[in-house]
């Protein structure tokens, strides 16, 4: 029933999505990775199970790099890169990759905006090719920019402002996040995103997009030398830029505990969550990045996890419960928790036996037993990564737009091999601090 | 950009088959087991990990009337333990295996898939086969598992899409199968028990209704006993009900249910073709051209041209004994109007006019060539092989296909268009508050 779960809590925090928000589950892929010196940065994924091949390119920019008052500008700008170039008029990118049987989307992050395309690899040469292209010729005319904003706006009313639980996870975030331009959705604030201007598109793709602000990721029936010279005929001749760093507010202390309440006529089903600021990989109190993980295995990952168990199992009040985190963020990321009460349930019980569930982990902590259980099974999902094309390709590149390595990628397993129950209590100690936290209730109410 | 999510759409599971895969990429191999088993299966030792692929016809639209929902409510039961293991016990072996096991009920079909690494397969094996021949039903599961169906329930109850998909699905068909839900309602899920789900599976799960598609690091004489061990003790025969071929109803009706959303949900479509229609491959080549993704005449009308919609589209939708056009778009409320009138104004000029040259190749070649790229891991190339085998093609489908969409004509494609994309056959539900709109009112 799980794969049911993520359809009932949508949690939209991420524009066109194709990945999960977490779990970098990787293998050892073995990757070529050189770079050019234009400062493209290239990392190679073999795989000859069929004779195709999925082509990344990764920037370093999401939303979370946007201007103040500009908010929706990435996920604006990654539309706007298959309306046209130079060479190309608009939508003929998309036409001519579809006439070669390929598939291609793009996606926005908080900390990337990704574009990709898997073909045959015959064709890779002709993606190549019109990928280069757009990184340097975009060209934007006014009434294709006006009409993409429109679009926009659609995928923005779509997304959240047709869905409750959505507009809650909205101002949850908005909540979590008082200071660091994280709680900024990435398709935008609605009253910016109609202010976007053709300019504003132009600024920020001349500021960010460029090659040694990006990672191309090649996955599939190629060989590293083959991308080598192709990657140097295509991309080599681009020009590197001005790229700035990246300057991010940084949170202040979080001393209060916040509470967000929906309560619609438009809702039917209630639900319980809670979000913690967390540390990543990158930033925070990074050493709990792993147990962080470890955690999130035993308490809430799936139907055999304590949080099931309890809410589900055993007191049988709610008909699914779980935690989850993401290591992969840039600045600090998100340990979450979300309960759905049973039909006759009611709301302050979840909440009292969700608290209690949460005292009674940091009172009693976590087994040895427990531990090397989740290892095991985090450590076997490395194998199942590489039953995919375009998995480790995305991996690769999200690891790298948010200041890893490709060897911490690799040595994934090991890392999580070495977590402790000592390590999994310190973590679990450091970020459950109801202080540094926001409860969402999304509830119904009686049509008026 | 989400084209993924219009591809799905045109070309949705239902007709994923056939490819422009070279036979030298991967060769299917028909295997029958020494009790008489048969699969198709594909060898690859890339990685030390094989899926499983199975599906008994049948699915929701054999429910009993009155129990809708019992084949969503056996899928969700039968990993919640069998034999002598507990739900606890039994997702717990297949945690600690590393297993993937799912269920799904489809409209048509039940199906199942199992992945596992080559290191745990014997265990993998008896676990999937506890699960189809003695599932325990225990009285705290079924509680625990109606509970979350009925929490998905009053979820979908007020999701736009979900009502725009109900509303138009029981007008469509008020006298078929295909017109009750497939999830159930809280009224026919109450009453289902143990009994229930004992004597679905003994109707549902039988050797005459079984297809297997098994992916992997696996050889024939290995795989065949695997096969007697999973589906051997199973009974011959299945019993199941006879669906009655049919066509949707509703042609030409706009059916409004009033919600205080921004943005107008809409799903439209009328009768189509069936996949054992010599007219298949045409009818897909048509609707990639008029509702696939860009390029397509939906989205460069509706989206790209005006900005209207963030997601556009229609397909060929093909079900056992009905076929359909089926579409879906969204717009905000004042739009809404006009985007229905572009959307009846394409299909009307294609009904009237057929495609380009232009047209038809670029869809041709998306369909031919993309196939090779639902087939990059064990569980969508398994999966894949189900398709096949339940649309009733010969093994050698997947070197055919090409050719099968190449013989497609402008000719074709015109008399096809002048049949399947007639607005006047369209049913329109609108979900939101649409402006302009001169529809029915429903209750919702």
């Amino acid at each position: 029933m799980r794969r049911v779960l993520s359809a009932l809590l949508t949690a939209a925090f991420a524009v066109a999505v194709l990945m999960p928000a977490s779990s970098p589950r990787a293998a050892v892929f073995e990757p070529t990775v050189f770079t050019l010196d234009n400062g493209l940065q290239v990392v190679v994924v073999e795989n000859h199970r069929a004779p195709v091949v999925t082509h990344m390119v990764w920037y370093r920019v999401g939303s979370a790099d946007e201007l103040p008052g500009k908010s929706g500008i990435a996920h604006f700008l990654e539309h706007l890169m298959f309306r046209g170039t130079d060479a190309y008029a608009p939508g003929e990118f998309s036409q001519i990759v579809s006439r070669l049987g390929g598939e291609e989307n793009a996606f926005t992050m908080q900390d990337a905006t990704a574009y990709f395309q898997s073909v045959a690899v015959e064709h890779l040469d002709t993606v190549m090719a019109l990928e280069a292209d757009r990184m340097v010729n975009l060209h934007l005319s006014d009434p294709v920019v006006l009409a993409e904003r429109d679009v926009i706006i659609e995928e923005r009313h779509q997304r959240v402002d047709n869905d409750p639980g959505s507009r809650l996870n909205e101002m949850m975030r908005a909540s979590l996040y008082l200071h660091h331009p994280y709680g900024t959705p990435i398709i935008g604030w609605e009253h910016e995103m109609s202010a976007l201007t053709p300019d504003d598109a132009w600024t920020f793709y001349d500021r960010w997009y460029a090659p040694n602000n990006a990672i191309l990721v090649v996955s599939g029936d190629v060989t590293p030398d083959q991308i080598r010279a192709m990657a140097e005929k295509h991309y080599g001749p681009i020009p590197s830029g001005d790229v700035p760093e990246r300057v991010r507010l940084e949170e202040p202390n979080q001393t209060a505990p916040r509470r967000v309440v929906l309560a619609s006529a438009d809702v039917e089903q209630p639900s319980w969550s809670r979000l913690y600021l967390a540390p990543s990989y990158h930033a925070g109190a990074t050493e709990h990045a792993y147990a962080l993980q470890v955690l999130a295995e035993i308490i809430g990952e799936d139907s055999t996890s304590r949080l099931y168990r309890d809410l589900v199992i055993d007191r049988k009040i709610a008909a699914f419960a779980g935690a989850g985190y993401s290591p992969s963020t840039f600045d600090l990321g998100i340990f979450s928790f979300y309960v759905v009460p049973m039909p006759d349930a009611d709301m302050t019980t979840i909440e009292a036996a969700i608290d209690a569930s949460i005292a009674d982990l940091l009172d009693t902590g976590v087994t040895d037993a427990e531990v090397a259980q989740a290892i095991h099974r985090l450590q076997a999902s490395a194998i199942k990564a590489r039953d995919s094309l375009s998995g480790p390709a995305q991996l690769f590149g999200r690891a790298l737009t948010i200041g890893q390595t490709i060897e911490d990628v690799e040595v994934w397993p090991e890392k999580i091999g070495a977590v402790t129950a000592e390590a999994v209590m310190a973590a679990a100690r450091e970020v459950l601090v109801l202080d540094r936290s926001v409860t969402g209730l999304l509830l119904t109410k009686p049509a008026s | 950009m989400n084209r993924t999510h219009l591809r799905s759409l045109c070309l949705g599971a239902a007709f994923a088959v056939g490819t422009g895969f070279s036979a030298s990429a991967f060769e299917i191999e028909p295997v029958v087991s020494p009790g008489g088993i048969e699969a198709w299966l594909v060898e690859d030792h890339s990685v030390p990990l094989t899926s499983i692929s199975f599906a008994f016809r049948g699915g929701s639209a054999a429910d009993p009337a009155g129990q809708e929902g019992l084949a969503e409510f056996v899928a969700g039961l039968l990993n919640e333990g069998a034999g002598a293991l507990d739900s606890q016990a039994f997702q717990n072996r297949i945690a600690d295996l590393s297993i993937d096991l799912e269920f799904s009920a489809g409209r048509d079909e039940f199906r199942g898939s199992i992945r596992m690494l080559t290191e745990n397969a014997g265990e993998a094996v008896d676990l999937l086969h506890l699960a189809l021949t003695e599932p325990r039903f225990d009285e705290d599961a079924v509680e625990r598992i109606r509970g979350q169906l009925l929490t998905i329930l009053a979820t979908n109850a007020t999701d736009p899409g979900d009502i725009a998909s109900r509303t138009w699905r029981e007008t469509a068909f008020p006298d078929h199968p295909y017109g009750r839900p497939p999830e159930g309602t809280p009224e026919t899920i109450a009453p289902l028990g143990a009994d229930d789900f004992r004597s679905f599976v003994a109707r549902n799960f039988a050797r005459d209704n079984l297809v297997v598609g098994v992916v992997g690091d696996i050889d024939a004489a290995t795989l065949g006993p695997i096969l007697d061990r999973l589906f051997g003790d199973l009974p011959a025969t299945a019993d199941l009900p006879a669906i009655p071929e049919t066509a949707p109803e509703g042609a030409g009706r706009v059916l409004v249910v009033e919600r205080p959303i921004p943005q107008s949900v809409v799903i439209y479509g009328g009768p189509a073709i069936k996949r054992d229609d010599p007219d298949f491959y045409i009818a897909a080549v048509l609707l990639e051209a008029v509702g696939g993704g860009f390029g397509s005449r939906l989205t460069e009308s509706v989206r790209e041209d005006r900005g209207l919609a963030y997601s556009v589209g229609a397909s060929l939708s093909t079900y056992e004994h009905a076929g359909l056009v089926l579409g879906q778009a969204g717009t905000r409320n004042e739009r809404v109007a006009e985007m229905i009138a572009l959307i009846n104004e394409a299909f009307a000029d294609v009904a009237a006019n057929g495609l380009t040259d232009e047209e038809i190749a670029d869809a041709r070649s998306y369909i031919v060539g993309s196939y090779p790229l639902r087939m990059t891991s064990s569980m969508s190339t398994a999966g894949a092989l189900i398709s096949i085998q339940l649309a009733g093609l010969p093994i050698d489908y997947i070197e055919r296909r090409a050719e099968l969409f190449d013989a497609v004509t402008s000719e074709d494609v015109k008399r096809v268009a002048a049949r399947l994309l007639d607005p006047a056959n369209m049913l329109y539900v609108v979900v939101g508050t649409p402006v302009g709109v001169d529809g029915e009112i429903q209750a919702n």
